[in-house]
């Protein structure tokens, strides 16, 4: 009896994300990730209370697979990218991927009821490199912005960088980076952020 | 306007020079970081980091005051309080604004201190945000950048913290024309600077963790996003973007490895 319906609903909810997977421009890629992300955060009082292993987990879920961790360190190293080895570049990008989602983690515990304005962003021809600018609404002070550098991929499209009020969280690292490298070569480097992450792991709450 | 830019600009240069001797005398004191390349932007680093330690330290102090501020007060008074400073702020902002030339978002503002001072009550109430009059913030420094004056090296203050020497000029500009600082009842004034310095460094206590843990050097971490965030705002959150180094467009990693890897 209730089958009719219930198939029904099925259709639309498969069509619905077939259209929107068809559809998906930048913008709407940006706004479905984060929203699906604060919906999450919104109800869960641990993650509002500071708990980054609660925040971990939801940001390893949902918003990991949006991040394509190889360009990121790329651009967090500049030139010094291409003197990396194959086997140097993927160990790089794990560490560093493991370092950003902490940062991202935990900021994500900081969340009080602020609102995210999305603006659009208008796609020149094929262009597929742009940025997806946001921001965060908190009354009484002035919007954050907050913007995303993302790539297209096949269908899809990847985050790369990220920009809190103009501050990229990647190319903040370059110097610090490029210091390392010259001191102690890229395997220098892939210790420092190794034994970086280590050292947060063990403090972990 | 010419005229001014190159007064200003020679200002600029001047007050560096003035700080390049402050920052000898400190130098000697340590220089700890002499082994590393300098970064062209921070050419004296050795004062700078003198003075973010002494900075750390003063932090030992307001910190637990802002964090004993920051739990005690209920949102709402936290909220009216920073409404209260932002409302003064923002006649500044609005100057800067027309200063630049950005007629808009000056009068915008001008209509924020109008309403939030008289319906929000003294600007306790930002009531101007709900009517859709967006908040701004514009300092001189800023107006300075506007008008074509570069930035200069960077210093590290304690207390003001980071500023490059327009930055600091511009600073003093923006204390000198402070309607706070210019009370004349001294207990009044101090206990509204101090209450604003609480109120500020309480703001900034979510950004605490998350520089701690993603810092691998606090100094040069906080360094670079100042100078990355100023950039941004003079270019009022549009900066050109800085080309992608070298990069094979390419994302995939087998591919990366055959473009690039290889030699």
């Amino acid at each position: 009896m209730h089958v009719k319906p219930l198939f029904a609903g099925l259709l639309l909810l498969l069509s619905s994300s077939v259209l929107l997977a068809q559809d998906a421009s930048p913008d709407v890629f940006i706004k479905n990730v984060t929203e699906e992300v604060l919906s999450v955060v919104r109800q869960d009082k641990e993650i509002q209370n500071g708990s980054t292993r609660k925040a971990i987990a939801l940001v390893e879920n949902k918003v990991l697979p949006n991040f394509n961790f190889q360009r990121m360190t790329a651009l967090a190293m500049g030139r010094d990218w291409n003197k990396a080895t194959p086997q140097q570049k993927e160990r790089l990008a794990e560490e560093f991927k493991t370092l950003l989602m902490r940062t991202y983690s935990n900021a994500l515990t900081s969340y009080k009821n602020q609102t995210v304005v999305y603006k659009p962003t208008k796609l020149k021809g094929d262009e597929s490199d742009v940025v997806v600018r946001t921001e965060i609404v908190q009354p009484g002070n002035k919007a954050i912005p907050l913007d995303y550098a993302v790539v297209k991929q096949g269908n899809d499209w990847k985050i790369y960088d990220v920009l809190v009020s103009g501050i990229s969280l990647v190319t903040n690292y370059r110097e610090t980076f490029s210091r390392e490298i010259r001191s102690n070569g890229i395997d220098g480097l892939i210790e420092m952020l190794a034994n970086k992450n280590k050292q947060l792991e063990v403090g972990k709450k | 306007m010419s005229d001014l830019k190159e007064t200003i600009n020679h200002l600029t240069r001047r007050s560096s020079a003035l700080l390049l001797v402050v920052a000898l005398s400190g130098l000697s004191a340590c220089a700890t970081s002499s082994s590393l390349e300098q970064n062209p932007k921070d050419p004296y680093e050795g004062f700078n980091r003198a003075m973010f330690a002494v900075n750390e330290g003063l932090d030992h102090v307001i910190k637990p005051v802002a964090q004993g501020y920051d739990a005690a007060a209920p949102l709402p008074v936290k909220t009216a309080v920073g409404n209260f400073f932002g409302n003064i702020l923002d006649v500044w902002t609005a100057l800067n604004n027309l200063l630049q030339g950005k007629g808009e978002q000056g009068f915008s503002d001008v209509g924020r201190v109008l309403v939030n001072s008289t319906v929000g009550i003294l600007g306790v109430f930002d009531v101007a945000s709900d009517m859709g009059l967006a908040k701004h913030s514009e300092d001189f420094g800023q107006t300075l950048g506007k008008w074509g004056v570069s930035d200069g090296p960077y210093f590290f203050w304690p207390i003001i913290g980071p500023r490059t020497a327009r930055d600091t000029v511009g600073w003093g500009v923006d204390i000198y024309t402070d309607p706070v600082s210019r009370l004349n009842d001294i207990p009044v004034r101090n206990s509204l600077s101090g209450t604003r310095l609480v109120d500020k460094r309480a703001g900034l206590l979510p950004t605490d963790e998350i520089v701690e843990e993603a810092a691998f050097d606090k100094y040069t971490y906080i360094r670079d996003a100042y100078l990355q965030h100023r950039r941004s705002e003079i270019y009022d959150g549009n900066p050109p973007r800085e080309s992608w180094p070298n990069q094979p467009t390419s994302d995939d990693s087998s591919d990366n490895s055959n473009t690039s890897g290889a030699q």
